[in-house]
């Protein structure tokens, strides 16, 4: 074990897991913004509103991450129409390329978890609110949705954690995150398992502060509802 | 249901028994990377193809030893050696000081040089002036990474590709202006229907690349065997054969 090229490797991974983070934030924002309408359509009852997200979060739920990630990458990129498109720009960086990868992703599995949770709600409540003459979204708005929110709270903190890890995959597009970086220093050092152990301890160490957070969430959602 | 089981479960534990230690004794384990044409790669059959497979097999046979070949991705491919996971490198490695620290390597079996490649109607240049704020693809662990590194690192973006198809591919969607790659591989690509909008740009920018087979440190009696063996194919004509199989020139 050589501690010194462990120590020396520090900076460097730290610059790539803020990469790391900024990745899974941005995308997990994202996500979660196109998880909640897709959650919405597939708990409705008209076939047409519900087939779409059905097929959306079935097939980004059966692909792989990683095959997912290189369609959009090199996939894209084959077609002399994206090519001239003004999509361009945006296909063109891997960065760009990575988050729309990982946004869809999580939001196939956030709005699943979404759909659970709304099913979940109990049903009194739903016809609590009916009775004292609540209007469809203001019930969606007040009741459900908040009720959906903290029942899919321990779910979804589990997708957040999966999906940290998920973006080590972004090192295979050419990005510079933790996994790319300890990539890229290996294969000037050849020594895989003193940075990949300190890369690991990176990731622990950014999902102790993930699962702290959603704890503190827990904790205040809960104290005010129950 | 449950006899079948044990059964199977026996036979498993004899097989292992037989067939394991024996093997890892005499079979020559060679780990290559299968994704670098035309040196090693894996044919439309599913199986190892390339030069430096014929040139493993051929030395193989020399030495009279069974050779089994594992596939590793390339950025791993030295530390499955140091992990014995394989017994020799045979992939078209160049010898680098750094990787001298790690591993011993044989003479040489073939030269290489590095040299850029662009679109036909780029006129980029391999000049610093050229190439200044360009974005420069090469396989990542490769001296053509570690050549822009130390040569160019401060003036161009480098973009870092698991396996040289995938830089190749990128030069083609337009996201790299030019790639930095071993020559013999470059001149394969560029005779292929995917690289025929392209070529070499300038000369070489480092000649004296000797591509060895890599053993662990310290295995110096496999090393010699195989040193042996690279001097006698040379000598008996089979390496000039395999030569002409891929190049109309003599890449030794």
């Amino acid at each position: 074990m050589n501690w010194d090229v462990m120590w020396d490797s520090l900076p460097e991974l730290a610059e790539g897991a803020l990469l790391t983070i900024e990745l899974v934030a941005i995308s997990g924002v994202l996500g979660l913004a196109l998880a909640v309408p897709l959650a919405l359509a597939r708990v409705a009852r008209p076939l047409w509103l519900r087939a779409g997200p059905f097929a959306y979060i079935f097939v980004f739920r059966g692909t792989p991450l990683l095959i997912q990630i290189f369609l959009v990458y090199y996939g894209a990129s084959q077609f002399e129409t994206v090519r001239e498109s003004f999509l361009w720009p945006i296909l063109r960086e891997a960065y760009w390329c990575a988050i729309i990868a990982f946004t869809l992703n999580t939001a196939a599995y956030t709005a699943e978890i979404l759909r659970g949770a709304i099913q979940a709600v109990p049903e009194g409540e739903v016809e609590a609110a009916k009775a004292i003459g609540m209007g469809r979204w203001m019930r969606l708005r007040r009741v459900v949705l908040p009720r959906a929110f903290r029942i899919a709270l321990p779910a979804y903190s589990n997708e957040v954690i999966l999906m940290l890890k998920g973006s080590a995959l972004a090192s295979t597009i050419t990005l510079l995150d933790l996994t790319g970086v300890a990539r890229t220093l290996i294969a000037k050092t050849y020594m895989p398992i003193e940075l990949f152990l300190a890369a690991g301890l990176f990731y622990l160490l950014i999902t102790g502060i993930i699962l702290q957070g959603f704890r503190l969430v827990e904790k205040r959602v809960h104290g005010v509802g129950e | 249901m449950k006899t079948a089981m044990k059964m199977m479960f026996a036979g498993a534990v004899a097989a292992l028994t037989i067939s394991g230690p024996a093997a890892a004794e005499d079979t020559l384990r060679i780990g290559t990377e299968g994704a670098y044409p035309p040196f090693n790669q894996i044919g439309p059959d599913g199986e190892l193809e390339g030069f430096d497979i014929d040139i493993a097999n051929a030395l193989c046979e020399e030495m009279d030893r069974n050779c089994e070949f594992v596939t590793q991705d390339w950025d791993g491919i030295i530390p499955g050696l140091l992990a014995d996971k394989y017994d020799a490198i045979i992939a078209s490695m160049s010898i680098t000081p750094e990787r001298d620290k790690a591993v011993d390597f044989t003479k040489r079996y073939y030269s290489n040089k590095l040299r850029f490649a662009a679109k036909k109607s780029s006129d980029i240049k391999p000049t610093k002036k050229s190439l200044e704020g360009k974005t420069i693809g090469a396989q990542r662990a490769t001296i053509s990474a570690q050549w822009l590194e130390e040569n160019m690192g401060d003036i161009v973006e480098i973009k870092r590709y698991d396996t040289q198809e995938n830089a190749f591919l990128e030069l083609d969607s337009g996201r790299i202006d030019a790639v930095l790659a071993d020559m013999l591989v470059a001149y394969e690509w560029l005779d292929s229907d995917a690289g025929s909008d392209y070529e070499f740009k300038g000369k070489a920018v480092y000649s004296g690349d000797k591509i060895a087979i890599a053993v662990k440190e310290g295995n110096n009696e496999l090393r010699k065997e195989f040193n042996k063996a690279i001097k006698a194919i040379r000598k008996d004509g089979t390496y000039q054969e395999i030569n002409e199989k891929y190049f109309p020139f003599d890449i030794y």
